[in-house]
């Protein structure tokens, strides 16, 4: 067993090494590709036009409007940051329609009308979202009248009734340390 | 002391019960807005003849399917032998739109799975797709005879869904 202990260790610790390697190495191929994905638009961009500022303003808008949007296939990511081919799709969607000076709240009622309230990330306030958007308050105020009733209960009890002239006599007794008259 | 202890057992049944229907349901499925609404309006050429076009408005006055099919689909080969089967039946039309597909894999997938379909119709960049709230392939909607969308089948077809809604819809849409 003693030497099992040791060797075994030495498993663990070199399969954890290699698996930080791998995690290291995985790390770094990621951090060249964000790399890549954030300057090829600066290489493509160079080529053809100068952005101006207008450009500058749809694309962070385009940005900000894709991070509201949910990406219906990788359902915990948004369209900005799924690169699912939907995702794709709907963001050159927003870019095309930024470009022919369509409002956001115009875009985004475009993407409810087909895929629904589903698509937004926030869900918006209605009927039948009430309790969504309620909820985490209405529980909180349930827990605090919870809270309060349990807490004016205790104070009740806590509060004992007033001794009777025979019980003090025997408390003060008691205080007194002479427990052999206390036998009665 | 006993009905105190009911409250939370209350709520806990209540929480389980939630839980347990959400055990049966796919998250995947997003009920689509578009049940009840116009079918969204397109022209596109079709898969076989290139320089003949289709849309919604070809059809009207007539219950039809668009089911959204790709060669590079897989799911798609599952539902496949049901849609050949009802496409022989001659019950209803069958429209397909072949989802950012290439022209000459999209006929070749025909030519070797079968073609249901009365006419097939492609979507090279996915944009009608869009405008049909399409999020994955394959998708079928059942369309009424005055252009409204009445059901939308998400993910393959299965034969239970083929004969307790979808015939029994179209059955019920065609004789209104």
């Amino acid at each position: 067993m003693s030497v099992a202990g040791p060797s075994q260790d030495a498993k663990c610790t070199a399969a954890r090494a290699a698996g930080s390697g791998a995690h290291g190495a995985r790390r770094l191929a990621l951090r060249l590709l964000i790399a890549t994905i954030a300057l090829a638009p600066l290489a493509a961009g160079a080529a053809d036009a100068v952005p101006t500022e207008k450009d500058a303003v749809a694309a962070s808008r385009a940005v900000k409007l894709s991070e509201k949007l949910r990406c219906l296939v990788c359902q915990n990511q948004t369209i900005a940051d799924s690169n699912a081919e939907l995702a794709q799709d709907l963001r050159r969607q927003i870019h095309e329609q930024i470009a022919a000076g369509r409002s956001d709240s115009e875009i985004v009622d475009y993407m409810v009308a087909r895929y629904g309230d589903f698509v937004l990330y926030q869900p918006p306030v209605k009927p039948t979202t009430v309790l969504l958007w309620a909820g985490p308050a209405l529980l909180l105020l349930l827990g605090c009248l919870g809270l309060v009733r349990i807490l004016r209960m205790r104070r009740a009890q806590g509060e004992a009734p007033p001794l009777t002239a025979e019980e003090r006599e025997r408390a003060e007794r008691l205080l007194a340390g002479d427990p052999r008259k206390d036998l009665s | 002391m006993g009905k105190k202890l009911l409250i939370p057992l209350g709520v806990f049944i209540v929480l389980c019960a939630f839980l347990f229907v959400g055990l049966w349901r796919d998250p995947r499925e997003v009920p689509s807005p578009l049940i009840g609404k116009p079918a969204p309006a397109f022209t596109l050429s079709q898969l076989h003849e290139p320089s003949k076009t289709l849309g919604p408005a070809d059809l009207k006055g007539q219950v039809w399917l668009l089911n959204v099919w790709a060669s590079w689909c897989v799911s798609c080969r599952e539902e496949h032998p049901l849609l050949v089967e009802l496409g022989k039946t001659k019950i209803v039309p069958i429209v397909g739109l072949d989802y950012k597909d290439e022209r000459a894999a999209g006929m070749r997938w025909l030519a070797q799975n079968g073609d249901p379909y009365n006419v097939s119709v492609v979507d090279r960049d996915g944009r009608v797709g869009i405008d049909w709230g399409v999020y994955g392939v394959p998708e079928t909607f059942v369309v009424d005879k005055e252009g409204t969308i009445r059901y939308k089948q998400i993910g393959p077809i299965t034969a239970e869904a083929l004969e307790t809604k979808i015939l029994p819809l179209i059955r019920e849409l065609q004789k209104s």
